[in-house]
């Protein structure tokens, strides 16, 4: 809803850990879920005497997503120390970039049903990630703190927006373009359950026309994409009342309540670190060439928006399909696995979008964990195309399919689900249909042709969807009509 | 002669002739440390584990140290060993890991037998500052014997090791060898690894032998230098065979004398050893010349800057939780943090961690840290200037020969004895200091020579000609 005197200004902080095998200083593995503390080492720990050494994998994937969002990448980028006293930061500091980040100046561009917008992406930099507090029961009854440093150092990439988003629909949808890029680029899978990505607000409201900023208040704590819209929408109106009320809105941090719904002051401006950044003398400077950066810019593969336009020009698909299924690079493979093998796009678009969605769906399954390929989807096709199985039993061989990623043609062998096309098979039983149904038969000769699809319908109940459709049609019509 | 009194080469060249037993050598050093550590307190501990009787000769016969025993400075990680850097905060702290030196003393065949006393973190000029005992200069029993690495000078000073390995942050290994009159030299930062040695100034730190002449510095760099995939300061190339370069010639090599580390006052017995040592220098056929350096004078404030600035961020991590002390009897997290800290810390290392803390903070930075960044700069261009044209260039290695044990008391004046090393370390480049005489009290005087980065073979021909020229045959004192 627009405002008619206000605008609001948000920007947003996201953390995204990359999907590297080891940790960003040290050769620990990053896999999530382990017992505590067993992905750990003298390095990560942060043990007197232990220095860090950069994986370039970590860097190879921030430029990635640098390039994907149209930054810039730097060429002479340095680390940077970030100063403060927490259990979960075993250095007490935290290897990041301060002001040369790794890349900067890029720009994504969301669709909202007010059109698109264009936001600025500040900064994307490097830094490790710090581990994690466990505490029995709840954190106020607990008797102490445990410590799990299996996350500790685990790289992250920091992306930071321009405030160009104006309205808590435009952060959901630049968060889904974020996460839909990031997943594309195989770079990180982006699952806030898991904590791979993370994200803070800033927001602020001004009258319109204002060019100065409003006093913004910092948002943390929200657990989804829709919390974070919530809590937008929520703090936008609390300071649109505060405002109305001739208050003053005051610099702080406030945290989202999921449960109550609404957002309650954290800390406020005074309590904010010092965090005495210094360049980090454990690491050399880094220096990315322009070969580097072509190495990986050659690896980027094709991002949505680019790939969403050429599915609608080179398979005509409309634009609705092409969204869909370009949402995410899984089901966008899938379907150009499928279309390789079988032509008609549009009935592969309304396979994917219909029967596997739903069954994905159902399920609550990760599109990659099901058993469905483009080449047994095709293949099936194919089999309902030929007449050797009818749609409706198509349904039943893609679930078949879907469940224990069988070959179509074993599953329609094994349930004896095979078309009939059998004429004299098929004679016989239009025959008795007719004897049966004297009256609708009348119908039709009086020109009731609809009614044709109800003795059809019969036939196919009798042979349990195994006779072909058109063929028995063919023969009622020239039954009835002699 | 005793075998404690011999240099590691001797005792290398010994043990290939036969002439003696790996067993006796660590015997003799053995009963040394048991004659005099009571007094001089070198060490921090001994390696209890040694098992001298049952040493098998023939497990070292093919390796480069021979199974000689070497001491190491105790902000070295040793697997399973206490580091302590001579601290109450690490006291009981066995680090699972061996720094990249120490791996490499291992496979080269040393035998590590303690771990010697230091500043506490490294911070000071006397080993003053260790929380345990403070290490007396076996020359003289109310003399400190300098520091940051007083314990490895010491020890070696005092036969109760061949070498040790100490760390130079800002005159650590070159200060304690100059009072000790031993040798001692600060490799060209990124020529030995740091992984496992406890940060004092990640960017100013460097690991260094210490020895009794210069042959067994060359053997020691041998075995120490070279690049480490665990440091990524270090630096990957090619070293040469520094025993290649113990030959007693410097005919046409070009000496430069700093003219402004003359103009500093500074004791006339140091000024006078140290001119005539160069003045044996022209003698032997080297070119010497006056030089102009410029930001000599700002190089101890921007050290003082720089250095406190790294440790206030690398001494944050003993904060109790993972290891070392942890304060008991507190009611929250923050209590305990400070707890800890104030019941871990010794005064400097506290007042290093509050004056670094400080110029760091925002409003500050600009004025000090990147102050001192520039006046770094600065000198480091310098010298890089000096040295196209020269190979070496001298100093005295200490304004002063060893002071009292308690004599400074003001921290400024202590952190004024660093007055000549501390350029070396703010530029990166090697430095050795060698003993060149003995003042009236009969304490010793070294001399410093400074080198272009990475040409640590100058310094060790340089210095090997200069202890043959001046042949001071030191007798080391044996303490009664």
């Amino acid at each position: 809803m627009m405002d008619k005197n206000y605008e609001t200004v948000i920007g947003l902080e996201v953390h995204v850990q990359l999907d590297t095998n080891s940790k960003i200083f040290c050769s620990c593995s990053t896999e999530f879920g382990s017992e505590p503390n067993t992905n750990t080492c003298p390095v990560c720990l942060g043990l007197p005497g232990t220095l860090p050494v950069l994986n370039k994998k970590a860097v190879d994937y921030l430029v990635m997503t640098g390039l994907a969002l149209n930054c810039e990448i730097a060429t002479y980028s340095k680390f940077d120390r970030k100063n403060y006293f927490y259990p979960d930061l075993p250095k007490a500091y935290q290897i990041s970039q301060f002001d040369l980040p790794l890349a900067k100046d890029g720009f994504i561009e969301v669709e909202t049903e007010e059109g698109t917008h264009k936001i600025g992406i500040t900064r994307i930099h490097l830094e490790e990630d710090a581990g994690k507090l466990i505490h029995e029961g709840s954190i106020d009854k607990s008797s102490g703190s445990l410590v799990d440093y299996n996350r500790t150092g685990v790289p992250l990439a920091e992306i930071v927006s321009e405030p160009d988003i104006r309205t808590p629909v435009q952060a959901r949808e630049y968060l889904n373009y974020l996460k839909k890029t990031l997943e594309y680029l195989g770079v990180s899978d982006c699952n806030m359950e898991e904590g791979s990505l993370r994200c803070d607000a800033n927001i602020s409201l001004r009258a319109r026309g204002e060019k100065e900023f409003g006093t913004k208040v910092e948002l943390k704590n929200m657990n989804s994409f829709k919390a974070i819209e919530k809590a937008l929408a929520y703090e936008q109106k609390r300071q649109r009342k505060v405002i109305d009320a001739q208050e003053k809105i005051v610099q702080e941090t406030r945290t989202w309540d999921e449960d109550k719904g609404k957002t309650i002051s954290m800390r406020g401006k005074e309590e904010a670190n010092d965090y005495r950044y210094f360049p980090e003398p454990d690491l050399v400077p880094l220096e990315i060439n322009k070969e580097w950066e072509n190495e990986i810019e050659e690896q980027l593969p094709e991002l949505p928006a680019v790939r969403k336009k050429r599915f609608i020009e080179e398979y005509d698909l409309p634009e609705y399909d092409a969204d869909v299924i370009t949402d995410s690079r899984k089901l966008a493979d899938l379907f150009e696995e499928c279309v390789s093998e079988y032509e008609d796009a549009k009935e592969v678009s309304n396979w994917i979008m219909g029967e596997f969605l739903r069954l994905v769906n159902e399920e609550k399954m990760e599109i990659e964990n099901t058993k469905i390929t483009g080449h047994l989807l095709g293949k099936m096709l194919k089999m309902m195309e030929e007449g050797v199985i009818s749609s409706k039993i198509a349904k039943t061989v893609f679930e078949e399919m879907f469940y224990t990623g069988k070959d179509p043609e074993e599953i329609v062998e094994e349930k004896g689900l095979k078309q009939i096309s059998d004429e004299d098979k098929l004679e016989k039983l239009v025959e008795e249909i007719i004897e049966d149904n004297p009256d609708v038969i009348e119908d039709i000769r009086n020109g009731k042709d609809k009614a044709i699809g109800y003795l059809v319908g019969q036939v196919m109940k009798e042979t349990k969807g195994k006779a072909n459709p058109q063929m028995v049609n063919k023969m009622f019509r020239e039954k009835i009509n002699n | 002669m005793e075998l404690y009194k011999r240099s590691l080469t001797d005792l290398k060249n010994m043990l290939d002739e036969k002439r003696v037993k790996l067993k006796d050598i660590h015997d003799s050093f053995s009963y040394r440390i048991g004659s005099v550590d009571s007094k001089v307190k070198a060490f921090v501990n001994t390696n209890k584990d040694l098992d001298i009787e049952n040493l098998n000769e023939n497990n070292y016969k093919d390796t480069y140290l021979r199974g000689l025993p070497i001491a190491i400075k105790d902000n070295i990680s040793t697997d399973g060993i206490n580091t302590t850097c001579s601290s109450k905060m690490l006291e009981d702290y066995k680090p699972p890991y061996d720094a990249t030196v120490v791996k490499k003393i291992n496979e080269a065949g040393g035998i590590i037998t303690g771990k010697t006393n230091m500043d506490e973190y490294a911070m000071g000029s006397s080993t003053e500052n260790s929380a345990f005992y403070p290490t007396v200069n076996p020359w003289g029993e109310n003399r400190v014997p300098g520091g940051s690495s007083g314990g490895s000078a010491a020890a070696v000073a005092a036969g109760m090791a061949p070498v040790a390995l100490g760390s130079d942050t800002g005159g650590s290994i070159r200060q304690p060898a100059s009072f000790c009159g031993v040798v001692g030299l600060k490799p060209t930062y990124g020529a030995v690894s740091r992984y496992g040695l406890v940060a004092f100034a990640s960017s100013l730190d460097q690991i260094g032998p210490l020895a009794r002449n210069v042959d067994d510095i060359a053997l020691m760099m041998n075995v120490i230098a070279g690049n480490d995939e665990n440091d990524s300061t270090c630096v990957d190339r090619e070293y040469p065979d520094f025993t290649d370069y113990l030959k007693n010639d410097v005919r046409g090599m070009k000496i430069g004398i700093p003219n402004q580390y003359f103009e500093i006052d500074f004791d006339e017995e140091v000024r006078e050893s140290v001119m005539n040592a160069i003045e044996q220098f022209k003698k032997a056929g080297a070119e010497v010349e006056r030089v102009d350096v410029t930001g000599a004078e700002y190089a101890l404030a921007a050290y003082y800057i720089i250095a406190t600035a790294e440790a206030s961020s690398n001494l944050a991590r003993y904060d109790g939780v993972r290891y070392g002390l942890r304060a008991e009897n507190v009611q929250n997290l923050k209590d305990m943090f400070t707890e800890t800290r104030q019941q871990g810390f010794g005064e400097e290392v506290k007042r290093r961690i509050m004056l670094g803390t400080y110029v760091l903070s925002a409003g500050y930075y600009d004025d000090f840290y990147l102050k001192a960044q520039k006046v770094r700069t600065l000198i480091k261009n310098d010298f890089d200037e000096l040295f196209e044209e020269y190979d070496l260039i001298v100093s005295p290695t200490t304004p002063t020969t060893a002071f009292k044990i308690g004599e400074k008391m003001d921290p400024l004046e202590m952190y004024a004895a660093d007055i000549f090393t501390v350029p070396v370390n703010i530029a990166g480049i090697p430095a050795i200091s060698v003993p060149c005489g003995f003042d009236q009290k009969g304490l010793p005087i070294g001399i410093q020579l400074m080198g272009p980065h990475f040409k640590e073979e100058k310094l060790i021909q340089a210095a090997y000609s200069l202890e043959k020229i001046l042949d001071l045959d030191i007798e080391y004192p044996a303490l009664k």
